[in-house]
């Protein structure tokens, strides 16, 4: 996020764009809400009716996956009416007129043909926002999570930029990280592309410099390959040996049915986790691993905001730390590490070495963390970035982007629009929330959501069993008959291994990120006898 | 500008307009008690706890909910304010079964400790015998109407706080009572089972059913650590005794949910005892998983990576890092992969 979380109370204008954070970040959710019950306005863009449109001034339910098309919209009716940031696009950005060419090839009427809204809401939408600022913009997997994922991300940066809102507090693009350690994770290097702190591995002066700190010869300059890649490459053989930290990617990846079969196909499956799963059913090596609360460390959130984690008790049994796995292997390969702690590890090299987190020490993070850019030990930690449109790479650059449909959509074989997302009561696959005490009696199976209006077409009651079939799978599950989903819409998340959203998900990426398009393909339902 | 001042006690004392008197005394750190007060929500000057005595005003005044004024004589200690303090927790002593020696919160009670401080040597007033029945019909949280002083903290942050607005008053008088929409139990309401209305309940009322007799409060200690579920990155405390977890609180002046959590956050922590953990490395053979030692396992691995390697090139391996895992662990994997087998095949669920 550019922003903090600590914006979310204060902001004046909320605009909230494919997020459910009252179940997916119900925390996040809160600070907005209080936001809002104190006089903040709230839009909510999204094909469902979550329950944050109990409280927002404007619910505008866009089709799926029809988001450039409704922002370029929105942009039409800044740009045409002039009621852009004039200045602040002058003296931040680039290449307005590149994107004015753009958006002016969607009126609001166009726009509104595509999304499914009409042209009028469109229109108040974008006044609105024009009239208030900051606006603060938040999003989650509902932008990213399609084959047009980093198009839709550019669309609510060029948003942002054209209405001058990026770089003041309670303004910005804030995406809500899902896990409490992606940030971190793309922080610390675990990305194909970069070294810790996002030093490009493609950079000589990078790989020189990691290559002293880690004293080896050199390092490899050639991207690595992401995980779709990875996956196929089992089936293919050109990944002979497949090393899964924690994930559970028989259930997590979109088409379960093809991902087993690449799974099953590995020659050298290693699985390093704290419960078996379905992933580990493939494993030719299983490594147990300490937990949350059983070693100290570090976990970097949405915000940027790096936090101490500390231990309670050991591990069960022979479980070791995670750190401490990766050292043993690597001594077994002829290379000695010093650090011999997750604070070592920290002080001394990713500390050293990633130059935004050079003023992060564990002595530091006593109390609420520090959130990086922290360039050095004085330094009190960055609230929010770009500060009044000075961005940290020069000018803003603003992006002409066009619409594209997602890569399935519904025709008569297949109707309707599976969509997908989580649920309150759990998390992802389950792993750690089915094995907490109560979360299973609050939510004990999977659901297919849909609308009364469906429910009537196909003659099916609330609480009864459907199918839900795909090109990739069918699955039996429970209808949920609710006015959250509109006609047309089924709406599945995959926390139960039984109905699992991904034995129907398509496997189509986008292009650049590889991520996949888990908010839309198309499905039938069928009534079962 | 002249500096807003008023009289505490005698004292000239500085405030800022606006300011209630409590803000104003909290902020020098002059210790006022209180008991419904509850900090970020609207005063509601329920239970009368933090009555002061202001030069001019007939009847004593709630420190929470009065706006200082310039010039304002505000005592907080004379013999009526502590009287009479004294005798409203006496009232709430005898509003409902206040029986520390099995009451789950006995250690953790704002009543408990006014009572003590008040000097209160017996009940003055006959007890309520006459109580809501208990609701526990859900796995988290233990509603016990005989121990409900009506406060209203609960309603103050589920309304203010947690903004779920599952909770308000419901009927009138002594009859009143904390009811969801319907007053049904909380699993038939808008519930979502936060625990923020357990965490702010200063009496017994409100207590958590998985730490139901697991620890009286001065027997554990609290560990700060941060969430293991979304990213939001709430900080919590870990109540630990002998090593075990018995319940997860909010940080109050935590960095960025300042005392707030959710389902998951507060009640999802004990996956960590599932007698299903992995507790020793495996190896496959003949089809089947065997356990092995930390040696052997690692040896293998290690050994069938460097064939792979001379075999097929560094390019061969990938690995997928885990986005739960610490900062440390991410770093290490990435190191491992780069330094040490030589590809850049390294990713995480980021993009997934």
């Amino acid at each position: 996020m550019t922003n903090s979380f600590a914006d979310f109370a204060k902001a004046k204008m909320i605009f909230v764009i494919g997020s459910n954070m009252t179940e997916a970040h119900p925390v996040a959710a809160s600070l907005l809400k209080m936001a809002v019950i104190g006089g903040a306005e709230l839009i909510v863009v999204d094909p469902r009716r979550t329950s944050l449109v109990d409280l927002a001034n404007l619910h505008v339910p866009i089709k799926v996956g029809s988001d450039v098309a409704f922002l370029n919209g929105v942009m039409n009716v800044l740009i045409t009416e002039d009621l852009y940031d004039k200045k602040y696009v002058e003296s931040c950005t680039m290449g307005f007129e590149e994107l004015k060419k753009k958006v002016l090839e969607y009126p609001p009427e166009r726009a509104a043909a595509i999304s499914g809204v009409s042209a009028e809401m469109i229109r108040d939408v974008a006044r609105r926002l024009a009239a208030v600022h900051p606006a603060m913009l938040m999003y989650t997997l509902g932008i990213t999570e399609h084959i047009c994922g980093v198009n839709n991300v550019m669309s609510c940066a060029n948003l942002q930029m054209l209405l001058g809102n990026v770089g003041f507090e309670c303004g910005g693009v804030n995406p809500l990280r899902g896990q409490n350690n992606v940030q971190g994770a793309c922080d610390m290097g675990a990305l194909p592309n970069v070294f810790p702190g996002y030093q490009r591995v493609d950079n000589p002066q990078a790989r020189e410099k990691f290559a002293a700190a880690w004293k080896v010869e050199k390092l490899p300059e050639k991207p690595g390959i992401m995980i779709p890649q990875m996956i196929e490459g089992l089936l293919d053989g050109k990944v002979k040996a497949f090393y899964v930290f924690g994930e559970n990617l028989a259930n997590t990846e979109p088409d379960i049915r093809h991902v087993e079969h690449c799974l099953s196909s590995a020659e050298f499956l290693v699985c390093q986790d704290i419960f078996p799963t379905e992933t580990t059913r493939f494993a030719h090596v299983i490594l147990p691993a300490a937990a949350w609360s059983e070693n100290d460390g570090t976990f970097s959130s949405s915000e940027r905001r790096v936090n101490r984690v500390r231990t309670v008790s050991a591990p069960p049994g022979e479980a070791r730390p995670n750190w401490w796995i990766f050292k043993e292997i690597a001594k077994r390969m002829g290379h000695e590490w010093e650090a011999n702690s997750a604070q070592e590890i920290w002080d001394n090299e990713v500390s050293q070495y990633a130059p935004s987190m050079a003023g992060i020490k564990y002595a530091r993070l006593e109390k609420n963390g520090l959130q990086w850019p922290v360039p050095s030990l004085e330094h009190e930690g960055t609230s929010f970035l770009h500060k009044e449109g000075c961005f940290t790479c020069g000018l803003g650059v603003l992006a002409p982007i066009d619409w594209i449909p997602p890569a399935e959509v519904p025709d008569a074989d297949y109707p309707l629009v599976l969509s997908t997302g989580r649920r309150l009561y759990h998390y992802h696959t389950r792993t750690q929330t089915g094995r907490s005490q109560g979360l299973n009696e609050l939510l004990g199976e999977e659901t297919a959501d849909i609308s009364e209006a469906d429910a009537e077409k196909y003659g099916i009651e609330h609480g009864e069993m459907i199918a839900v079939k795909s090109r990739r799978g069918r699955v039996v599950v429970k209808a949920n008959v609710t006015r959250q989903v509109p006609e047309g819409l089924v709406w599945m998340a995959f926390h139960f291994r039984e109905g699992c959203a991904n034995w129907l998900t398509n496997p189509a990426y986008d292009p650049i990120t590889q991520t996949a398009e888990y908010k839309a393909c198309a499905v039938a339902i069928e009534k079962l006898a | 500008m002249k500096k807003a001042i008023f009289l505490l006690n005698g004292k000239e004392t500085p405030y800022r307009p606006g300011q209630t008197l409590l803000e104003a005394t909290q902020a020098i750190g002059f210790h006022i008690p209180t008991l419904c007060h509850l900090k970020e929500t609207t005063p509601t000057g329920a239970c009368r706890i933090c009555l002061v005595e202001i030069t001019g005003a007939r009847s004593l005044m709630a420190a929470c909910s009065t706006p200082v004024a310039e010039g304002m004589e505000v005592f907080t200690e004379t013999e009526r304010v502590h009287n009479t303090r004294k005798l409203n927790v006496e009232l709430l002593l005898a509003s409902g079964k206040h029986d520390c020696l099995i009451c789950e919160a006995s250690g953790d009670c704002r009543l408990q400790e006014l009572a003590y401080y008040y000097g209160i040597k017996e009940l003055k007033f006959s007890q309520d015998e006459k109580f809501y029945p208990t609701d526990d019909e859900n796995p988290f949280i233990i509603r016990d109407f005989s121990r409900c002083i009506r406060c209203g903290r609960c309603i103050q942050a589920c309304n203010e706080l947690v903004v779920n607005r599952a909770i308000s008053y419901g009927y009138r008088g002594k009859d009143s009572k904390v009811v969801t929409g319907g007053d049904g139990p909380y699993t038939d309401s808008e519930c979502v089972f936060c625990g923020q209305c357990v965490e702010v309940c200063p009496v017994g009322a409100l207590t958590e059913k998985k730490a139901k007799g697991r620890a009286r409060a001065w027997e554990t200690n609290k560990i700060r650590t941060t969430c293991p579920y979304c990213g939001v990155g709430c900080q919590q405390w870990l109540h630990v005794k002998d090593g075990k977890i018995t319940k997860v609180t909010a940080v109050e002046d935590g960095e960025p949910n300042m005392g707030r959590l959710c389902v998951k956050g507060r009640f999802g922590y004990d996956f960590i005892y599932s007698e299903e953990r992995l507790k020793t490395p495996l190896i496959r053979e003949n089809g089947n998983l065997r356990e092995a030692s930390w040696d052997e396992a690692l040896d293998l691995v290690a050994g069938k990576f460097k064939e792979i390697i001379a075999a097929h090139g560094p390019d061969a391996i990938a690995g997928v890092s885990c986005a739960r895992s610490i900062n440390e662990d991410s770093y290490q994997m990435q190191k491992l992969f780069r330094a040490v087998i030589g590809t850049n095949n390294i990713d995480h669920c980021a993009r997934t």
